[in-house]
């Protein structure tokens, strides 16, 4: 009964907007509130997600998407149901073997490149 | 109308706030408590509530003194009793049901409750000792080193942190912040973590600024 509370309270901070479904490998678009000031702004964050964490259904779920920002690697870990995120948006869908796609801190250029996966 | 009330640690989780951060929370359940006897300056020498939790199970078998006690205020007995602090100008009388109500969002409140029981323990768990090499013929591992000194004082001063008994001990948290009170389900959702294991009993009151 106690867990029920605990999952009835997790359900209410899940967003009620379907969130696209993507895997380690594809490409975002993510859409990010940002707050400046009194002023909100929409800011887009594109990169690979190189992981996903704690599922899908809970608060603590989260993605890590990693961009080539002017020649600098930047990493950004999202909650997937932040009220921050307005949007996300699967740009390409990529083919990887693994879960955790960490390597590719370590490669540049053409050897970061992602096979693209062909829709099912 | 009282400074606090009693409940139950029902777990954690996290929640996102209105500026898009997540937090985690704990997750207390209080009361309902009904008031059931008040101390007063007069008889008692303090300002005092006694709240009853309130529960799906009620008290089994009430021997006749705790019958009368409860008579007295005209509610059925309770299994858990505690004393709370009267708010200046107010006065509960017995039978009065508190809710949750009583706390804000945004408030601080203290919560007090026994922390998980770890039974006997060394003193690298229990006091955070640094111990000793693992290896390399160190031949000192967990011990808790030298106690004091000899001819002077001959003797080991009280409050010498040794091995003992740690954990299921009364700890109150101060200066926790208040996230969301749902009244209707009788839930308070606080920041951070709460002293003891899940659905152990719990007293919230407010204050302190911590």
């Amino acid at each position: 009964m106690n867990q029920d509370v605990i999952k009835a309270i997790e359900q209410a901070q899940l967003k009620t907007e379907p969130i696209p479904e993507f895997r380690p490998g594809d490409t975002l678009r993510v859409h990010v509130r940002v707050r400046e000031g009194e002023k909100e702004r929409i800011q887009v964050f594109q990169g690979v997600v190189i992981s996903r964490k704690h599922g899908t259904n809970s608060p603590s779920s989260t993605f890590r998407v990693r961009k080539i920002s002017s020649g600098i690697g930047v990493e950004r870990v999202f909650a997937l149901h932040s009220p921050m995120i307005a949007k996300i948006e699967v740009v390409r869908m990529g083919r990887v073997r693994r879960a955790k796609l960490y390597y590719l801190r370590g490669l540049s250029g053409k050897a970061a490149r992602i096979k693209e996966r062909r829709r099912v | 109308m009282v400074n606090g009330l009693i409940g139950k640690k029902i777990g954690m989780t996290q929640v996102f706030l209105e500026d898009g951060r997540s937090v985690p929370v704990t997750v207390l359940q209080l009361g309902p408590c009904v008031v059931v006897q008040r101390k007063t300056n007069e008889r008692d020498g303090y300002e005092a509530a006694q709240l009853g939790l309130i529960e799906d199970t009620p008290k089994r078998h009430p021997n006749k003194p705790t019958q009368g006690h409860f008579a007295k205020a005209k509610v059925p007995p309770t299994r858990v009793l505690r004393e709370f602090a009267v708010l200046e100008g107010e006065n509960p009388t017995p039978g009065d049901m508190i809710t949750c109500e009583i706390f804000k969002a945004g408030e601080r409140v203290e919560v007090s409750g026994k922390n998980k029981g770890r039974g006997f323990q060394g003193v690298m768990k229990r006091h955070n000792f640094g111990g000793g090499r693992a290896t390399h013929g160190s031949m000192f591992h967990r011990a808790p080193g030298s106690i004091g000194q000899s001819a002077y004082p001959a003797r080991v001063f009280k409050g010498m942190r040794m091995p003992g008994q740690m954990g299921d001990k009364r700890i109150t948290t101060k200066g926790i912040e208040v996230i969301e009170v749902d009244a209707a389900k009788n839930l308070l959702i606080v920041k951070g973590s709460v002293p003891g294991a899940r659905g152990s009993l719990v007293m919230v009151r407010r204050g302190s600024a911590g």
